[in-house]
């Protein structure tokens, strides 16, 4: 851990938490004038949350912020700009359907104004985006760029407000293999040109080509700081996963029975249209438990609503039991024996306003035992629920409370206890043990491992390690979409997990001298 | 170890009672409120304030006579209300129910006055049911919009309401206008026609045991059947429908006909058992009125009885204070108008109240 | 047919048009700012109907036509203002409170005009026509366009000073990101809760100006329900027009063609069509037009939805 001569920035001892969640415990780091400094980590590790506290967006509970040796309280992220810290969020402020010229205006004071003050602009714009290469066009209208452009156009947007300190929250998420190196060479002509750049990201190979300096965060804490060039990625990943996994779960050797679910050359995208899953192939059998672990954003969502039926897939096949179900309506694959926990179980998986009872049947509320002739049969789908209820004590005011006013934890234990109650032959889970607590996330994997030692056949997505070593008996990386290695949950091998996780491929066949197998025969390019 | 409920010791039927008395204390406040800006109204126009109870309240429930009255007023507002609680549960904005009900009365008009061959009890069903299906088409050719053609069902039902109405004044003074009279109506539904009565010597008829039935039927559907449950799923959250497997567009149609033909059968009701045959303007803004029932009863078909025979007492009682104290009965649409306004001001703020720590 | 004929009724034709379509002009202008930035107020009718009255009731009893068209428009603002506190600061649904304005307004005014004005049966001098020198005299084409009131020729200025404030100042920059994105910007620090007023209570103001023209410059006095549901084909032709102050003029006057010749075809015999058809027509239009414009990506994608500040 080195101290650069004078730190323009230093953020002490911070602290945040969300309810019972601690996202940043104590968290510090010092970042140089004109360095790229990266902040690495996985999901949850409490990047965003620092940076977010940084840029005025959220508060911290304890510590302080010093930026340019003044302390620093920032109470909005308008006071973050007027102290020249700007950040390039994942999710872009731009107006569609206005231009980047206006858009870059809209902030300014003085409403009444005609706008003779858009050829200025628009002039500064052209000015800016040659000293720095960003291509931008000012006149263009926003909803008719590219997801690449309009990141330039956010970046070149600070830059215009006249940010010292600019901070990027995983900017490759979005970006071309083009792009990101264009983004990267960007990143260096900021700091060449005086500015201070910090950057999150969850993979490392970017972190090793532009940053100066490093830090880790793990569990809201900044566990390991040092220079660039006196690391190297096996470390990182090291410190990026390395914690007590706990082993006292029972696991039995797996024998896996017939094939379950094959998915082949899966191709889908995501909302913005762009391609979220790049031809993966994988098979699930009975009485296995495959994971997919990755930071989220790497295709996890779109690969289980895929499966789920609730996206289109553009290639491949999905096969269940043999039947060929890619291109099925959700509505078609509830009626098959597939059950489903969502990524987002309080927008998706259950009805807020709704009683417990009412969220129980939310599958099979047309179907016996629920249903007879068309009317819900109340006492079979009471006392289900209070079967629910009680196999994960979920904390409720009674069956018939509305499920909002569960804490999230509860809601996620509801959900599952309901998808498990199913009994399908492949259950696929999007994020077990989400917001749910040490002592009930135990009960609920032991479930998951009963349904396994039923023969169930198990999709296990998580951004969670301690969840997919305790329950799997293989673990898939997804990187970008793509399938790229499999790992046994072998804790010896944490290292070299963490570096597929980051999309170090190569790394990673190294650190076991060939051992990782690849699932993917095929390298195809994007 | 999972909490037992907490109340499991207070007896259910208190349990339900005060479960009742706190959902009512919303819309009781909002009439309130409605009943005291429009007595000051009242005031500040040279009216006296105290009519609004003495004339309009109890001047409508106070004989035998005036109640039946009420409750005959009622039968529309509590079926179209009732409708209107079915399709507001699947979010969709009827407002629409006016036409809906003209297009009811006008096919239940063209089936009574012909088909003259029919034994009565058959010939009023089709009347009935005649009615029910027109309304239920025209509601559904605005669900078809919104579904096909992204078509705000605000704009289109609205737009239908007076397609709906002008269409039946073509009827009138067309197809189906009586020769024998000179006002445009169509002619005289048949003395065994029209829907008994059962309480003599009022005018009250079977109607209000239909609308009474329909509010029943609507509740079993909405919260005891499966197609309700759908129903009800999609106007909460779309995208837990869809993971759940349920068709958003399907939903949205079934909503939207139960609604218009809810509102077809009480302008065939209005027909064969009120004026017995049609002309223009033949209702008075029920359709309108009947989006003040449903949204004061919370959407809750049995609530909406209650909140039908309410509004039904305030139009009765509004032609009483303009006979007896020259009050303008349109008085009563600033009363609709404040009602709606206070019960979706109670609505936001109750969403805003305090959620539990996560 | 004569053309002498044929150009006399077009001629009548085009002036009534232009003149029918003016309170439709100003209430859907008006509509259309409110809803670029983001909210949806179906309560112009009653708005209409309210200026209508209160511009009628002044002009009644002051004898100023000038005063009663600011009465109409000062009501309009009023009752805007009542709808801007329940959609954008009580956030309750709009579409109901929408609902309720237009009872409100057709209680209110029928209730006030019945009370003192039933009896009296004595219209208001409506606005006079103005005729332009010289181009009034021009034959066919001078009745058509330049000889009409004051209010009428007030439509052009209108129609692009809206134009203009919506495109071309930063105030209308930020009514137009107001109703896309809102958050974009409550970030820059400006109130997302102020702009929606002030653009409901252009809103309000332009649609009371619209309800007066109707008793002050079209009949000559107040008629219960006078607007008709002139209100809701203004919300079909902001989405008709795609929310564009031009468009608007434009489509208004396709929709003013058909009061136009509601009323040509029902004085003439021969017309064998029911005025039923005629007096349909502009509700079938939008219906139409709505199945048309079916992708509505120009509409404001945040329109309806309230905004909470995080």
């Amino acid at each position: 851990m080195s101290v650069p001569s004078a730190p323009i920035l230093q953020m002490e001892n911070i602290s945040k938490r969300f309810g019972r969640v601690s996202a940043n415990a104590a968290a510090s780091i010092e970042v140089g004038e004109g360095e790229v400094f990266a902040l690495v980590g996985e999901n949850g590790a409490g990047k965003s949350v620092l940076m977010s506290i940084l840029c005025g967006v959220l508060r911290p509970d304890a510590g302080r912020i010093l930026f340019k040796g003044q302390p620093l309280k920032l109470g909005s992220p308008l006071e973050a700009t007027r102290h020249r810290i700007g950040m390039v969020h994942q999710h872009f402020m731009l107006v569609p359907n206005l231009t980047v010229a206006e858009n870059y205006v809209l902030g300014e004071r003085s409403p009444f104004r005609p706008l003779g003050r858009l050829t200025e602009v628009a002039a500064c714009i052209v000015e800016l985006s040659r000293r720095y290469g960003l291509e931008v066009r000012p006149d263009a209208f926003v909803r008719d760029l590219s997801v690449g452009e309009r990141q330039r156009v956010e970046i070149l947007r600070i830059l215009y407000q006249g940010v010292e300190l600019v901070v990027l929250d995983e900017p490759t998420a979005v970006l071309t293999p083009g792009e990101t190196d264009r983004l990267l060479k960007l990143l260096r002509e900021l700091a060449r040109d005086g500015k201070t750049v910090i950057f999150i990201s969850h993979k490392l190979d970017e972190v090793m080509r532009v940053a100066d300096r490093i830090s880790v965060m793990r569990d809201g804490k900044v566990v390991f700081t040092t220079l660039t060039d006196k690391t190297n990625p096996r470390e990182l990943a090291r410190q990026m996963v390395g914690r007590d996994v706990r082993t006292d779960l029972p696991a039995r050797a797996a024998a896996p029975g017939r094939v379950v679910l094959s998915v082949e050359n899966l191709h889908c995208r995501n909302d913005l249209g762009l391609p979220a899953v790049r031809g993966a192939s994988f098979e699930v059998r009975q009485g296995e438990i495959v994971g997919v672990a990755g930071v989220s954003g790497n295709g996890q969502s779109e690969l289980a609503m895929a499966l789920a039926g609730l996206i289109p897939t553009t290639e491949g096949t999905i096969k269940l039991n043999g039947e060929q179900i890619s291109g099925l309506s959700s509505r078609a694959i509830n009626r098959r024996p597939v059950a489903h926990v969502p990524e987002d179980c309080a927008a998706n998986g259950v009805v807020l306003p709704l009683p417990l009872t009412e969220n129980a049947i939310l599958q099979s509320y047309d179907r016996a035992p629920f249903a007879t002739l068309g009317m819900l049969n109340v006492r079979a789908i009471e006392s289900h629920t209070q079967v629910l209820v009680d196999q994960f004590h979920v904390r409720t005011d009674g069956i018939q409370a509305p499920i909002q006013s569960l804490s999230g934890g509860n809601q996620q234990k509801f959900v599952v206890a309901r998808e498990l109650a199913r009994h399908p032959d492949l259950l696929l889970i999007n994020q077990l043990t989400r917001g749910i607590d040490i002592g009930a996330s135990e009960l609920v994997m032991r479930a998951v491992l009963e349904q396994r030692d039923l023969n169930k056949a198990i999709l296990l997505i998580s951004t969670e390690l301690e969840e997919l070593f305790a329950l799997c008996d293989r673990i898939l990386v997804i990187y970008e979409g793509r399938l790229i290695g499999e790992l046994p949950p072998d804790r010896g091998r944490l290292e070299e997990l963490g570096l597929l996780i980051a999309g170090e491929v190569a790394e990673a066949h190294r650190s076991q001298g060939g051992l990782t197998q690849s699932p993917n025969s095929t390298t195809a390019m994007e | 170890m999972s909490d037992l409920p907490i109340r499991s010791s207070l007896d259910p039927a208190v349990r339900l009672l005060s479960r009742v008395g706190l959902a009512a204390l919303a819309p009781i406040a909002a009439v309130l409120f409605a009943l005291g800006v429009s007595a000051l109204l009242l005031q500040l126009n040279g009216f006296h304030a105290a009519d609004v109870v003495n004339v309009m309240i109890l001047g409508a429930v106070s004989d035998k006579r005036s109640i039946a009255e009420v409750l005959l007023k009622a039968t529309p507002l509590i079926l179209i209300g009732v409708g209107l609680c079915v399709a507001f549960r699947c979010s969709i904005w009827n407002i629409g129910a006016e036409g809906q009900l003209y297009a009811g009365a006008s096919a239940a008009t063209a089936c009574g006055v012909n088909f003259g061959a029919l034994p009565a009890w058959l010939h009023i069903v089709l009347i009935l049911v005649a009615g029910s299906v027109a309304g239920a088409a025209w509601g559904a050719l605005a669900g078809l919009l919104r579904v096909y053609f992204r078509a705000s069902e605000v704009v289109t039902t609205i737009m239908l309401n007076y397609i709906a109405i002008i269409f039946t004044s073509y009827l009138v003074t067309g197809p189906l206008k009586d020769p024998a009279a000179s006002y445009p109506q169509s002619a005289k539904l048949a003395r065994d026609l029209w829907l008994p009565r059962f309480l003599p010597p009022t005018r009250l008829h079977v109607g209000i045991l239909i609308a009474l039935a329909a509010a029943v039927a609507a509740y079993v559907f909405l919260f005891r059947s499966s197609a309700g449950y759908a129903v009800r799923v999609v106007g909460l959250n779309p995208s837990a429908a869809a993971y759940a497997g349920i068709s958003v567009a399907r939903n949205v149609l079934l909503a939207i006909a139960i609604s218009g033909g809810l509102a077809g059968l009480a302008g065939a009701i209005e027909i064969a058992g009120v004026n017995y045959r049609l002309y223009q303007d033949i209702s008075p803004g029920y359709g309108f009125e009947g989006i003040a029932v449903a949204l004061l009863a919370n959407n809750n078909p049995l609530a909406a009885v209650a909140s039908g025979v309410l509004f039904a007492v305030l139009r009765s009682g509004s032609e009483l204070m303009q006979i007896s104290a020259q009050v303008p009965q349109v008085l009563v649409f600033v009363i609709q108008g404040l009602c709606i306004l206070s019960v979706a001001a109670f609505g936001a703020l109750r969403l805003r109240g305090p959620r539990p720590a996560g | 047919m004569q053309t002498a004929s044929m150009l006399d009724f077009l001629s009548t034709t085009v002036g009534a048009d232009w003149r029918l379509a003016t309170p439709l002009i100003f209430a859907a202008t008006g509509e259309a700012i409110c809803e670029r930035a983001g909210v949806l107020n179906i309560g112009v009718e009653g708005i209409m109907l309210i200026g209508a009255f209160s511009g009628f009731a002044t002009s009644h009893a002051t004898g100023d036509l000038a005063l009663g068209f600011g009465a109409g428009m000062a009501a309009g603002f009023l009752t805007a203002l009542v709808f801007a506190v329940f959609a954008v600061t009580i956030k309750a649904n709009q579409i109901v409170a929408g609902v309720a304005i237009n009872l409100l307004g057709l209680g209110l005014t029928s209730f006030l005009f019945r009370t003192y004005f039933i009896s009296t049966g004595r219209g208001v001098d409506i606005a006079r026509p103005l005729n332009i020198p010289f181009l009034s005299d021009i034959p066919y084409l001078g009745p058509a366009l330049f000889q009409q009131n004051l209010l009428v020729y007030a439509t052009i200025p209108v129609v692009i000073a809206a134009w203009g404030v919506l495109f071309r100042t930063s105030y209308g920059l930020t009514i137009r990101a107001v109703g896309e994105h809102p958050k974009a910007v409550d970030v820059t620090g400006k109130s997302v809760a102020l702009y929606r007023y002030s653009a409901v209570l252009i809103g309000g103001v332009l649609g009371g100006l619209g309800g007066a023209f109707l008793t002050l410059a079209h009949a000559n006095q107040f008629v219960e329900n006078i607007t008709s549901g002139r209100g809701f084909i203004a919300l079909s032709i902001v989405v008709f027009a795609r929310w564009s102050p031009i468009g608007v003029f434009f489509v208004s006057l396709l929709f003013g063609l058909f009061y136009a010749l509601q009323l040509q075809l029902q004085a003439d015999p021969n017309v064998r069509v029911p005025y039923q058809a005629l007096q349909a027509l502009p509700y079938l239009t939008t219906i139409v037009a709505l199945m048309l414009v079916r992708n509505r990506w120009d509409a404001p994608s945040m329109l309806g939805i309230p905004y909470w500040k995080a």
